[in-house]
């Protein structure tokens, strides 16, 4: 399918798609717009009614942006930190790392707890995910693969697929050769995590969609569209009726989905630049997010709003990774400025930072006890701290 | 003769606002008023204006901003890393000496973020320059560097020469010290640029992210906000209110707050805190109880919980109810294959006339579940399932935590121990670690009380 020559007489971001390429300087309704020939094929084809330009679209969405604020602000009588003056200050912690795990040859990416809540599974960039007895720095096995991120005992690639490797506590067992395929997005796959047993997988990619998929037979079961970039990020809800879950993507957008349905049900758009990473508190009602504006946030899944940010003037680097604590007060924060902040959830104020890493902290994750915080960076190792 | 197009969408967005937060606070540190001192420093036998120390450096971080030592010297290592400041002793290495080490802003004709990207061209004229300058000034990693840069864009080597030669002729014009400054400014810029081995890229940004819609996205906003402005939404007071609770419940339960009993693994190197927690325990610890007491949910996620919840149904004759739940969860979760034949298993179970273990649904419920099964899916007992899962918590659950609301928690939980779970009574005489004789203690105290 080729594009019809024409005269081009700039080059550059087209308004539509963003993307640099030659323009058609085109006029409606004596609005100049500037579309590349894809865009101006789409717009005459589909999406925009005759009048319609991307101007007149995007101040429709603008206002009826306003009126959503104006009723989510009509409920808003109290804000957190003043609800939270009543409770104790915390006293000051001292966490300290308690054990270095080194092994990987090259940036750490991605790591999850098991249940038994000692071992541990850490990605890398030089294709190996490796199983560890935090512990006792145990490695326990290693996996060669073309591994970039996962969860748990899946592993999402940089072929675009997600594969399931089944573990197990035998150390001879070839388990590479028992990965199975499971998920297939047309773009890299940034975040998985199985719903409440093995058998199902949801995951997110940058081709701006999750996706729901069956292990067993590798069937894509549900498909999410509505982030409007890549989706960075994902987190299963811990409700009761456990069937729903967060996404948060480039387009500054946390999305939370109904999993059957595939529906978007709430949106949260207050982030200045792309979210990274999105956790929910342990009640299920709220969760938080972490961007690279710097902040991390708080939203009220009930209130629907944000009721609070995690910020400071000192603190300039984005947030990769965000994790409660067991009781969810405390909120801790993986940066690209290679620390790890802790904050106060209810009172809003920031009651640690953690040195020591070398270079960007790329996860952190509470041990399924809460007994301790696994950070994982770009200096090829993992830290356990308590 | 580049088109000057562009940048790569996604992906430098997030350095962008980095660059931009660092420059902001350069030129804050320069301000005139609030900024830093800055002075004459020595350098060897020249004197370059306008430095300043590590040390004062950092002070300024540190009243600026309110922050400790150690996070002013982070902080300011970090704009160093970003050449946003550099060293003249020492310039090959950009790190920040808490010392009288003396550094330099570095001019924004170098900012990373006005000259992205660097050139093969730019950076083959800087090395040629120092080539020149001193034979053998190249450390070997340059050198290695330059000869590939020569193979590689031979065709224009005429052309670096000239250039290296003339920048090398308009500086020896200069002052002394302005040379210096000149030297050390663009070497910083390219330590940046070019990280010598074993340093690591401070440009790298990882995964690509490039989709970005711009029409689509005006579109799918439009329809998600009309559908939001007809969100039900609940008071901010009432919401608020539940994490302050949910915290204040949990907070005993978060070993990073409060510790754990006899001590947390990490720390104290004993694995006895998870031996005494695990999965199935001869008793369970009086915390872990306690937390079945938080909500069904709890007591269900818990399988000696689930197990204890059992046997109390069983006694009041309602245990169908929790083996069903607990059938469905099996098809909602199970593998695809098995849906069909475990939901014949159900309906035989549980849900038939006259079936041995028949639970109690609601006539509109039974109707719908039953017209559902002719077609089994993941999701066709949902409806059953959720209705029996809050019969479960209202009658049974919550009616046990309301025998004693009364009093307060610690002596309601012992009526909710006894009454729930008379194992707890039978283990009075052991108490193999201290977690349990704590709770073997107060129990005896509670019961003495509850008496008395």
């Amino acid at each position: 399918m080729c594009d019809q020559t024409f005269m081009a007489a700039t080059f550059g971001p087209c308004d539509s798609c963003g993307k640099a390429s030659p323009l058609m300087n085109i006029y409606i309704k004596s609005e100049a717009i500037n579309y590349c020939s894809f865009c101006v094929e789409m717009m005459a084809c589909q999406q925009l009614q005759k009048g319609e330009t991307l101007q007149s679209l995007k101040k429709e969405s603008d206002s009826l942006k306003k009126k959503l604020e104006e009723e989510r602000g009509k409920l808003n009588d109290v804000e957190l930190h003043q609800v939270a003056e009543k409770v104790e200050v915390l006293s000051s912690l001292s966490i300290k790392t308690r054990r270095v795990l080194k092994g990987h040859g090259n940036k750490v990416l991605c790591v999850d707890w098991c249940k038994d809540k000692r071992r541990l599974v850490s990605s890398s960039q030089d294709g190996k995910a490796i199983v560890w007895d935090a512990f006792t720095l145990n490695k326990v096995s290693e996996i060669s693969l073309s591994v970039f991120y996962f969860d748990s005992n899946a592993q999402n690639g940089l072929d675009n697929k997600c594969s399931v490797v089944p573990l197990s506590l035998d150390k001879n067992e070839n388990l590479a050769a028992k990965k199975k395929s499971v998920a297939m997005h047309t773009n890299y796959v940034s975040g998985c995590t199985f719903t409440n047993s093995d058998m199902q997988l949801l995951t997110s990619s940058g081709d701006g969609t999750c996706a729901l998929w069956d292990v067993e037979s590798g069937q894509l079961l549900q498909s999410f569209h509505g982030h409007t970039a890549d989706v960075l990020s994902l987190d299963l809800a811990p409700s009761e009726t456990g069937n729903t879950f967060v996404s948060g993507g480039c387009d500054m957008k946390a999305n939370v989905w109904d999993m059957r349905s595939g529906q978007n049900i709430q949106s949260f758009e207050s982030h200045e630049s792309d979210i990274n990473c999105v956790r929910y508190y342990p009640s299920g009602d709220a969760f938080a997010s972490a961007s690279d504006d710097a902040t991390c946030r708080f939203y009220d899944l009930r209130a629907d709003r944000e009721v609070a940010v995690y910020q400071k003037d000192s603190v300039i680097f984005g947030a990769s990774s965000v994790d409660f604590s067991l009781s969810g007060r405390l909120l801790f924060a993986g940066y690209n400025d290679y620390t790890i902040n802790v904050w106060d959830v209810l009172k809003g104020t920031r009651v640690s930072i953690l040195f020591g890493h070398e270079n960007r902290v790329s996860r952190v994750r509470v041990s399924p006890d809460g007994t301790a915080l696994c950070s994982a960076s770009w200096d090829n190792t993992l830290r356990i701290w308590a | 003769m580049t088109i000057n197009t562009m940048a790569k969408g996604g992906w430098q967005r997030e350095q962008t606002i980095c660059f931009r937060k660092m420059e902001k606070m350069i030129v804050a540190m320069q301000d005139p008023d609030m900024g830093m001192k800055l002075r004459n420093q020595r350098l060897l036998i020249t004197v370059i204006p306008h430095a300043m120390t590590g040390h004062d450096i950092i002070i300024w971080l540190i009243h600026k901003y309110s922050v400790c030592e150690e996070e002013a010297l982070h902080l300011g290592g970090m704009l160093v890393k970003y050449g946003y400041i550099y060293p003249l002793k020492e310039p090959r290495s950009l790190v920040l000496q808490p010392d009288e080490s003396p550094y330099r802003f570095q001019t924004p004709y170098f900012w990373t973020s006005t000259r992205w990207p660097a050139s093969e061209l730019d950076y083959a004229i800087y090395l040629a320059k120092k080539n020149i300058r001193k034979q053998g000034e190249l450390m070997e990693y340059e050198k290695e560097r330059y000869s590939l840069l020569h193979k590689k864009i031979n065709h224009t080597w005429d052309f670096v020469v000239m250039q290296a030669r003339e920048q090398l002729r308009a500086s020896k014009q200069r002052r002394k010290a302005d040379r210096i400054v000149l030297e050390c400014q663009e070497q910083a810029y390219w330590l940046i640029n070019r990280p010598p081995p074993g340093v690591h890229n401070m440009l790298d940004v990882g995964l690509e992210r490039q989709n970005n819609f711009n029409l689509r996205a005006t579109l799918v906003s439009i329809e998600v906000h009309r559908r939001a402005l007809g969100r039900n939404r609940v008071k901010s007071s009432i919401c608020l209110e539940g994490f302050l609770k949910y915290s204040e419940q949990y907070q005993n339960h978060d070993p990073i707050m409060q510790g754990c009993l006899p001590s947390n693994p990490w720390i104290s190197d004993d694995t006895a805190h998870w031996t005494m927690n695990t999965e199935m325990v001869p008793v369970p610890t009086r915390l872990r109880v306690e937390r079945w007491s938080f909500s069904f949910m709890e007591l269900l996620n818990d399988a000696m919980g689930r197990q204890e919840f059992m046997l109390y149904l069983e006694k009041e004759f309602s245990a169908e109810n929790l083996y069903f739940w607990q059938a469905c969860e099996e098809i909602r979760h199970g593998e695809s294959s098995k849906i069909v034949e475990k939901v014949e298993e159900v309906y035989k179970n549980f849900l038939a006339p006259g079936a041995a273990r028949w639970v109690n649904i609601d006539s509109k419920t039974m109707d719908k579940t039953l017209e559902g099964i002719k077609q089994p899916h993941r999701f066709v007992l949902d409806d059953a399932q959720m209705h029996i899962y809050f019969l479960m918590k209202k009658v049974c659950f919550c009616k046990l935590r309301e025998k004693d609301h009364t009093n307060i928690s610690a002596n309601s939980l012992q009526h909710l121990i006894m009454f729930v779970f008379p194992f707890m009574r039978r283990q009075r005489h052991s108490s193999p670690s201290p977690a349990q004789a704590v709770a073997q203690a107060t129990e005896e105290e509670g019961r003495h009380k509850g008496a008395g």
